[in-house]
């Protein structure tokens, strides 16, 4: 799905996915939605699909008109964009990615058109082999500081000492559980897959990602969450073998699920976790007391890009403090500059969602590149899919 | 007379022209690609490295669950289809009164202009757990589960697909000659074995027209499984999706694909002997 940032349509672009959120959430109907939205829309974006807009006109300063970002779902707060487009006159197209792997693809194939996205800590140094993603000049980001950075999160921007991203947030993977409906308390992995063959059958959800699906498998043995050992990998196999039959479904689109009340517990990801709790005080987090993952979103920006001017000039503005700190309270993940926690409000920082004890998040891992790419993890998946 | 076979030509390539132009640029090349790509060799860091095995050829078993759900599938979701679909035709073809005929042809083919996939969308709503399950449940049937089921996959199949069954059946039914239905009749057949012996047989053609289109399709179907089914059910099209956007191993992509057209086009080859067959002499256009 994109988001096109143009005037006169029937509906702003933010109203739209306000709307299409609202629809997924399930609290408006159907015809309501498209009433809102218009059909109009449909026919905006075909115009961009099929690249009738033209290539940025460069203007004054240099920046151009416009620019287009690959990011995740819910990462940014859509005022941020408005803005920086009142201060530079550079409109940011925003192009929203279901996966590493998949915004990898994209920029493999070439021509992804865009001039920053944001990959996760374990897939940069693939990029950086690939020689795709840009050196970046620290120059030009005056308002990055890296004193103010926790190195815990943001030590994998930097490959041989030369800094290819700077980090956006933080989080962790763990499970969310409807404890209305699942009452026994959990705290472990291997809790959340035998409730899943119990107590939750035909009520769990895991992401359709074989990264986290593998990786919280190989957490019920105790297992590294990235192992690529022959052995382990036939133990989490076996699991999630004998799991598939009792899930409700394999996909990382749970929220929808779990606010309907179909799924009664699912893999989740810290800013979704913080989500669904803050509208739904009866669905809790947990983090797996075996581990399991740790990770880091980075801005990086791509050796092809259109416009790098306006790449550089779009991150410096959300390196800055005071816009970082909107884009934190919009999308719930914790940040890594110490900065913008000065700036958050105490609530916030007190979360435990967001920032959890230091003994929780000890034994987590960051994923590793080796696992991204590995043949075998992904032939797992297609037999655990196909099973 | 020179002039005019001149001229005739010139129209001709006109006419074909940009057809050709377009099926080069976007059906033969990307093909020729594709066929490219499976010879060779998945880049350690995923993607296409140029080689010459049929490894990936050799590998395909690795995929046969896929494959086999897939073949399973497209036949019985075009025949679920077809069940659904021959009555509509027929009725809209033979019975319904004539100046209604236009409008209810219209209600058919309006679902068409939205996307499937916001249409699969909102079947999502009507399965899940506040749709029809909630209501359901106020008449005493608690925990009822519709959605991500090989039911519901099914359902959302015949909907999807249902316009493309009933107009071909319709247009076949729609050029029937009365009067062959009037002297069977009139030689004592009774309606049952007039249907059988006259209308079906008469509308073959259209039924083997909508059942291979909808199958090719169904071949290829992965949003509706995904959607509908949870993705716990595992076609040919989310095997190359995965493939593609996922684990990047796009020459076992592309060897998947390729096999996928081949077996496309024996069900195309096969379905066309079958309906000329059955209904005689006849030529059937399939497409």
């Amino acid at each position: 799905m994109s988001k096109s940032y143009r005037d006169g349509l029937p509906i702003s672009p933010e109203k739209f996915v306000d709307q299409l959120m609202r629809l997924k959430r399930g609290s408006i109907g159907r015809r309501e939605f498209l009433g809102l939205t218009g059909l109009g829309i449909a026919t905006a974006v075909m115009a961009r699909e099929l690249g009738i807009m033209p290539s940025p006109a460069f203007a004054q300063g240099g920046l151009g008109d416009r620019m287009s970002i690959a990011t995740w779902p819910n990462y940014h707060d859509p005022a941020t964009f408005e803005n920086f487009k009142a201060e530079t006159g550079v409109a940011v197209e925003v192009n929203v990615f279901g996966s590493n792997e998949e915004m990898l693809a994209k920029l493999q194939a070439g021509a992804s058109g865009w001039s920053l996205f944001v990959p996760t800590n374990y897939t940069i140094s693939t990029y950086k082999k690939l020689d795709i993603i840009e050196a970046l000049d620290m120059a030009k980001l005056a308002n990055f500081d890296g004193s103010q950075q926790d190195p815990r999160f943001t030590g994998e921007g930097t490959i041989d000492g030369v800094a290819y991203a700077v980090p956006k947030n933080w989080g962790t993977t763990g499970f969310a559980v409807n404890t209305k409906k699942l009452t026994k308390p959990m705290t472990s992995w291997k809790e959340f897959w035998d409730t899943a063959m119990a107590e939750g059958d035909g009520r769990t959800m895991v992401h359709d990602y074989q990264l986290t699906t593998i990786g919280n498998a190989l957490k019920y043995f105790g297992f590294s969450f990235n192992s690529l050992k022959q052995d382990e990998l036939a133990k989490a196999e076996e699991l999630l073998l004998k799991v598939k039959p009792h899930l409700f479904a394999v996909s990382s689109d749970y929220q929808p699920s779990m606010r309907a009340g179909d799924a009664w517990m699912t893999m989740c990801w810290t800013n979704d976790g913080a989500q669904l709790h803050r509208d739904i005080p009866e669905i809790a987090y947990v983090i797996g007391k075996e581990g399991g993952e740790i990770w880091t979103d980075f801005y990086a920006i791509p050796k092809d890009a259109p416009n790098k001017p306006a790449g550089y000039a779009l991150l410096n503005y959300l390196m800055d403090p005071k816009v970082a700190v909107k884009e934190h309270l919009a999308n719930g993940a914790p940040s890594t500059d110490a900065r913008v926690n000065a700036l958050l409000p105490k609530e916030v920082l007190a979360n435990p969602i967001l920032y959890p004890a230091a003994d929780l998040l000890k034994p987590l891992e960051f994923g590793a590149a080796a696992t991204l790419t590995d043949p075998g993890r992904a032939e797992l998946m297609a037999r655990f899919k196909s099973a | 007379m020179r002039s005019n076979v001149l001229r005739h030509n010139l129209l001709t390539a006109l006419l074909l022209g940009p057809a050709t132009a377009w099926l080069v640029v976007f059906l033969v090349l990307p093909f020729v690609a594709i066929a490219v790509f499976s010879v060779g060799q998945r880049a350690p860091e995923g993607g296409y490295q140029a080689a010459f095995t049929l490894a990936q050829y050799v590998n395909l078993p690795a995929r046969a669950t896929a494959f086999w759900n897939t073949m399973v599938l497209a036949p019985a979701g075009a025949l679920a289809s077809l069940l659904v679909a021959y009555p509509v035709a027929y009725y809209l073809a033979l019975r319904a009164p004539e100046r209604w005929r236009l409008i209810l042809l219209a209600l058919v083919v309006i679902p068409f202009w939205t996307s499937l996939l916001m249409r699969t969308y909102a079947w999502m709503y009507i399965l899940g757990g506040s749709g029809i399950p909630a209501l359901l449940a106020y008449g005493g049937f608690e925990d009822v589960r519709l959605i991500n089921t090989p039911g519901a996959v099914l359902l959302g199949i015949v909907y999807g697909y249902l316009p493309l069954m009933i107009l071909p059946i319709y247009v076949s039914l729609e050029r029937l000659d009365r009067r062959l239905l009037e002297a069977s009749a009139d030689l004592g057949a009774t309606p049952v074995s007039t249907f059988l012996g006259v209308t079906l047989r008469l509308s073959l053609p259209g039924v083997m027209t909508g059942f291979s289109l909808v199958m090719i399709l169904l071949l290829g179907e992965y949003l509706i499984p995904t959607l509908l089914g949870g993705g716990k059910v595992f076609f040919i099209g989310n095997a190359l999706v995965d493939l593609f956007l996922q684990s990047r191993n796009w020459p076992f992509g592309s060897a998947i694909a390729i096999t996928l057209v081949l077996v496309s086009v024996v069900v195309l080859l096969a379905a066309n002997r079958i309906s000329t067959r059955l209904s005689g002499a006849r030529r059937v256009d399939l497409i």
